[in-house]
């Protein structure tokens, strides 16, 4: 067997006879664990810890995803480390204050937009700047 | 602790014990052999209990590297063996005291292995993995109608295009993976879903949709791999694997 590494993109436009090469971990481990005939040999093996390990395996190479997902993703919110980010939360704040606007003046003011464009900006905003970043 | 212990991969016909190829290894590099009961035989190897015992088992499977290696080498005998007979292979880690323990096995479950040896006879396992193709990031349109609204209603709009758009999307490769399945089902004696892979197992990015095995008469498989392989569409991207010893279908229904 020469199966290993990582599949090939398009392998589904390959012919047959080369498909048995791209046999990767992923695809053995599913079966030899998950599936065949099981039996309980003469030495015991716990069939939940099989479960738990197959789990485990995803578990363990998709840890960064998964530090990403529950939380740990401090480099991301550290000015110091992404100066894009204070930018965009800068945009956010004026976007609600946008939206909060627009929810009182209501839909028929919305489309006359152009004239009351002007006033609205300024004093709010820098007020709010002033308070968010203290 | 016994001296050895036998380490099962597979039954199959008593035949098995004239065509196992000197010299073919299994786990832990250990000659393959076949012991014989009746009508049926298992394909095994000698094993020490210092990697197989209970405790040391136990160990192993939670050794990645281990657990690999004795995978690739369970499956590679499997595969072997299969080339020239029909074989129902077990678990990986279906470990026996001794070959006595190993014949009064085939004589307990011989009415069993000739029922799954019956229904895999003739027969070849394929995957088929499919995967959502990553949709191309089109900018939301600043059609004309968006000039007249303010930003934050056009921001408003944009997100809720984007939300429907995603939606849309989400539909259309559930309804491909759907009907991937069966049109392969319908090339297919039977077939089995599992669950769909991790991105970081699988080793694509895009997320799978569809993970399945299709049991096929050997000489259905050009039909088959035609079929399934011509099959287009353009929200989702599949594979197919194989042939493999029929894993997910060798399965014991207990009487």
């Amino acid at each position: 067997m020469t199966g290993g590494g990582l599949p090939v993109p398009g392998r589904a436009r390959q012919p047959a006879e080369h498909t048995q090469q791209s046999t990767n971990l992923a695809d053995i481990l599913e079966r030899v664990l998950d599936k065949g005939i099981v039996i309980a040999g003469d030495i015991r093996v716990n069939l939940l810890d099989i479960e738990l390990l197959t789990i485990k395996i995803r578990l363990l190479i998709a840890s960064v995803d998964k530090a990403r997902e529950i939380g740990i993703d401090w480099w991301e919110h550290d000015p110091t480390l992404s100066s894009g980010q204070r930018d965009l939360a800068e945009e956010n704040r004026r976007l609600r204050e946008r939206i909060g606007e627009l929810e009182t003046t209501g839909p028929t003011a919305q489309r006359k937009g152009g004239e009351d464009e002007k006033p609205r900006e300024p004093v709010k905003s820098r007020d709010r700047e002033s308070r968010g970043d203290g | 602790m016994a001296d050895v212990l036998v380490y099962l991969y597979a039954v199959g016909g008593a035949e098995l014990a004239e065509s196992v190829a000197p010299g073919l290894t299994g786990v832990d590099g250990a000659p393959v052999r076949v012991v014989v009961d009746g009508r049926v035989g298992a394909v095994v190897s000698t094993v020490d209990p210092l990697h197989f015992g209970e405790d040391a088992l136990q160990r192993n499977l939670e050794d990645l590297t281990w657990l690999a290696e004795t995978a690739r080498a369970h499956h590679a005998v499997v595969d072997a063996v299969s080339q020239r007979h029909p074989v129902a292979p077990l678990r990986m880690a279906t470990v026996y005291l001794d070959d006595d323990n190993v014949r009064a096995l085939l004589r307990r479950k011989n009415t069993a292995f000739t029922a799954v040896l019956d229904r895999i006879r003739g027969r070849r396992e394929w995957g088929v993995k499919a995967f959502a193709r990553g949709q191309p990031d089109v900018e939301p349109d600043r059609g004309a109608g968006d000039a007249d609204l303010g930003p934050g209603a056009a921001y408003l709009l944009r997100k809720r295009t984007a939300r429907e758009r995603s939606a849309r999307a989400q539909q259309n490769v559930e309804d491909a993976a759907a009907e991937l399945h069966e049109t392969s089902s319908a090339v297919a004696v039977a077939s089995h879903l599992y669950p769909p892979q991790d991105p970081q197992l699988s080793g694509r990015q895009e997320h799978m949709v569809l993970n399945a095995a299709y049991l096929v008469g050997e000489t259905d498989a050009a039909a088959f791999l035609d079929t399934v392989q011509t099959w287009y569409s353009p929200h989702i991207d599949h594979e197919v694997t194989g042939p493999w010893v029929p894993y997910s279908f060798a399965t014991l229904e207990e009487s």
